[in-house]
Parts: C-alpha cells; structure tokens; sequence
C-alpha cells in the first residue's frame, strides 16, 4: 500500500504560460509561481518576436523606413505610420496639405474602431463567450474593405507620405464610410446588450485587477490602461496634433481602475471614434493631398525630436536622434502596450489565474508591438 | 507652470553653474538644463547630468508627478561615448516633456538604476542593457529582455557587426 498523497500547504508550483497560448494572444510568455490556484508571483518573458525595428531604422532612410511601421502593431497600424510621419514633418519643417490631415484623421480613427472591435471580440472569447468575436470582426471586415481601396493594404499600411498621402479618397470610400457610421452605432447597441449586461461577464470582470493611477505613473501606463484608472490623458487632448483640436470628442474615462472599467473605456471610445470621422467626412476640404515642394532625399537637421501619438493602445512615440544624414543616427520606439504589459507582473500577485487571464485580455495586447 | 519649476529644480542641481551651451555639431554639450522649442523638438526640458546626479534629478521629476515614458541608449562613437536618455511627461494638461540624459565612456559604461524610483525602468534598463551593454548598477534582475537569453552581443553599438 502506497502512502496518500499529501501536499504541504507552503508548497508552490512553476507554471508556464505560453510562448504558445491562446491567452496570450502572440507569443508571450508568462512564468508563474503558483500556490493553487493563486498566483504568488509572474515573471513576464519577451522576446519570441523580436525583429530591431531599432536597428532598421539606423540603417535605411526615412523614407525606406515607412513599412516598418505598420509592421508593429498589425491591428492598429496607421496610427504608428502617423507617429512616424509626423515626426519627420516636424523636425524637417514640413507643412502638410489640410486635406491630407483630414484623410490621415478619418482613416486612423478607422483603424482605431477596427482595433477595438478585434479586441473586443477576442477578449469576450478569452472570457468564455465564442459569438462576439464573429460579429466584430464582420463589422471589422468592412472597414479592412474601406481602408484596403484606399491604402492600397489590409492591416500593414503604408499609406501616408512624409507631406502628405499616397492616394486620395475617393467617391466610393466617402460614401462607404457614411453608410458605416450608422451600421455601426448598431452595432454597438446590440454589443451592448449582448455582452455588457451579461451578468458571468460582469463578475469576471467587476473589482477584478485593480491597477491604481499610481501605478500607472509608476510604469508609464498610457491608453485605454491608464484611463480605466481615472487617468484623463489622451495625447490627442493633452498634445494636440495633427487636426484633432478641430474635432469635438470626448475622453471616456472610468476611475473603477477594474478590468471591467477597461472594457467600458474602450467601448465608449469606439463611438467617440465614429463622432471623429463623421465630422471629418463633413468637414473634409478640397485641395492637394501633397505639399507641394519637399526634398527629395529628407535630411533632418541635427538635434533630438519626439513625437508622441494616441494609437488604439496608448501613446506611441517615436524618438529621433539626427546627425544629420539622411538616415537616423538613433531611432527609439517607444511603445504603449511595452509600458501596459509592465505593469501585470506586479499587478496580478495574489490573483486568481482565471482573472489574470482575463486582466491580461483587458490590457489589449500586441505582442510585435512590445518586442518590436 | 510645472515648466518653471521643474526647470528651477533641476537647475538647482547644478548649484550656480551657467547653463550649458547648445551643442555645436560633433562636439558633445556640457551637463546643465536647456530648454528646447516644444514645436520643432516636441519636448520642452533638456538635462544633461553626471552619473551621480542622475537619482536626485529623477526624483524631482518623480516627486513632480511625472510619468516614465521611455530609457533608452545611443552610441557617440566618435567621442568615445555613451549616453542614456530617459524621457518624462506628464497625465494633466500642464503639458511637460523632460529629458534627463547622462554620458559615460564606452569602456566603461555604467548608471545607477532609477528601478528604485520608477518601477517601470526595470524593463527599460533591461533592454537598454541588452542593446548598448550599458550596467545599471543596483538593477534587480538585469538579464536579456528583448535578445536570447544567452546573448553576449549588443546590437545597437555602432561597431558591432552581424
């Protein structure tokens, strides 16, 4: 006769999550000491897909360096390519037709949406619930379609010019995106009421995951994460750029600091998304897309230039050092979902795994995006 | 508002001394704060300090409410050189952009940790480790972040080769 199994209760376990795991959206990997069911402590460990967009950068112009971006964050990337070319148009002096920036806005606001709708989706189902996830992304489909004639791309856009654009819009994508505004608020009537009121949803997420304002100061949380947190920043606010101070719209910001006060920031920013583009169809002027004159190889002057830019995750900067070549002596990413991610180690100690998971969901992460 | 007097904090640091000068191109800036054009640099202060003002100079900006944007490194080969940028900024609308940057020779490159400060550096000097090779002293837990765990080469120095 063998001896019954007994544990002693001090006793702990090394769990891994990932590389591959559906919960970590991307190759992520978390090691967790374990007590039960509890966690005692996370290491975080990055890297799977590292690529030095760094070091690409300091080795191809600026110009040559466009597509790189978009390949950072694949469901949001216009808003990274906008970082990049503001950045270059601001150090080099660069005045940018009104009209481009107009298309520039709609088309990020778009692509915000469409960010959104995927993470929506994907962390209802990281929540248990499978359907959610295919209405998003049939709303998401089409605004891929809108963004795709116009971009020329799906999800790794190159679309805007250091100056300007590479294409106009046309006839056909105004009245796509007109015809999209309405089907979407209806959308995100029937999202409400499929998935927000749901009461196993509510206490998944209700109190769950606290993450202080403090914290977030602590660890640089931006976006979504820090206004679930009471934080009211939002770089299109607090460091207006491109025509953003034209456009009337709200911060959503919840001071609950719990996973569900994520789900709520993001959810009301889609709609304050959709206010932007209506008023950008409205008010789109005519005129060129692309300034006139600009040199043909950029140079920038020597010195140290920052750009920062609210993307669907968080602010997003973009950190040049000019020696004055024509390509960048340093160039620095700063990324929104790096910081957000920062912050789960200490965050989830003592938390139920199934409500780390469901944290993790709530932080919307991008894996390239963080490794970069 | 907070420009001023972050601006006067950080410059107390350098009790009296005169401001640097701008840097004429290819000769590296004395240490001392310079305030930058927002609209074509984006950011608003410049500190360049030694390696041991580098906690107190954080602190200020700690005790500022600043939030931690970003560390990273940058090669100055030719002045034999290493720099650390750190960047701040701030969550209210009194929009303020800090730069706190400190050199060290490249044979030995080596800062104190702001990770007691900012939790947040801990990844940051990690992968600014992993990059430029560059020691944050008193750093917890300063293996690869970003690069193989067995990595002894450091990418983002100007003369290293693939």
């Amino acid at each position: 006769m063998s001896a019954p199994i007994q544990l002693r209760p001090d006793e702990t376990f090394l769990l891994n999550v990932g590389p591959q795991h559906p919960a970590t959206h991307g190759v992520l990997r978390v090691k967790m000491q374990m007590d039960g069911e509890y966690i005692v402590k996370a290491e975080t460990v990055l890297g799977y897909v590292h690529r030095m967009h760094e070091k690409m950068g300091e080795n191809r112009t600026y110009a040559q360096y466009l597509p790189n971006l978009s390949r950072l964050d694949y469901l949001g990337a216009l808003g990274y390519t906008h970082g990049h070319v503001l950045a270059i148009e601001r150090a080099a002096g660069i005045e940018v037709p009104e009209r481009a920036e107009y298309i520039r806005a709609i088309t990020v606001e778009l692509n915000r949406v469409a960010s959104h709708l995927f993470w929506f989706g994907a962390f209802v189902m990281d929540l248990g619930g499978f359907s959610p996830l295919m209405y998003a992304i049939q709303d998401r489909e089409h605004i891929l379609d809108m963004l795709e004639a116009v971009t020329g791309a799906r999800l790794t856009y190159c679309y805007y010019r250091f100056g300007g654009l590479y294409n106009d819009v046309d006839d056909d994508f105004i009245e796509a995106a007109k015809r999209f505004i309405p089907r979407m608020r209806k959308s995100l009537k029937k999202y409400d009421a499929l998935v927000s009121g749901n009461i196993i949803f509510q206490k998944r997420l209700e109190g769950i995951a606290p993450v202080s304002a403090e914290m977030c100061r602590k660890y640089g949380a931006t976006g979504p994460v820090a206004r679930g947190s009471g934080i009211n920043f939002d770089v299109r606010k607090n460091e207006p750029y491109s025509v953003y101070p034209e456009f009337d719209f709200d911060v959503p910001v919840y001071h609950e600091c719990d996973s569900l006060a994520r789900y709520k920031v993001r959810m009301d920013e889609m709609e304050q998304s959709l206010r932007i583009i209506e008023q950008g169809l409205e008010k789109l002027p005519d005129g060129p897309i692309m300034v006139e004159k600009k040199p043909k190889t950029i140079k920038l002057p020597v010195g140290d230039y920052y750009q920062a830019v609210e993307t669907a995750r968080g602010s997003f900067g973009i950190r040049i050092v000019s020696d004055g070549d024509k390509n960048a002596y340093r160039l620095k990413l700063r990324s929104p979902t790096y910081s957000n991610m920062h912050l789960f180690d200490e965050a989830c100690e003592g938390m139920l795994i199934m409500d780390a998971l469901a944290f993790m969901g709530s932080l919307d992460l991008v894996i390239p995006e963080i490794d970069r | 508002m907070i420009l001023e007097t972050t601006q006067q904090a950080l410059q107390a640091l350098f009790a009296g001394s005169v401001p640097a000068d701008e840097a004429e191109a290819g000769t590296p800036r004395g240490n001392g704060v310079l305030t930058r054009d927002y609209k074509t640099h984006g950011y608003h202060l410049d500190a360049q300090v030694a390696a041991d003002q580098l906690l107190a100079a954080v602190t200020i900006l700690d005790e500022g409410g600043f939030f931690i944007e970003s560390i990273t490194g940058v090669d100055w080969i030719k002045d034999n050189q290493l720099e650390v940028i750190y960047d701040f900024s701030r969550y209210d609308f009194d929009t303020c952009r800090v730069i706190i940057r400190t050199r060290m020779p490249r044979e030995k490159p080596e800062v104190p940790t702001i990770s007691t400060i900012y939790a947040g550096a801990n990844w940051h000097e990690r992968e600014t480790h992993d990059f430029f090779g560059i020691k944050f002293a008193g750093h917890p837990h300063l293996v690869p972040l970003l690069l193989p765990e067995d990595a002894d080469f450091h990418p983002l120095l100007k003369d290293f080769k693939a």
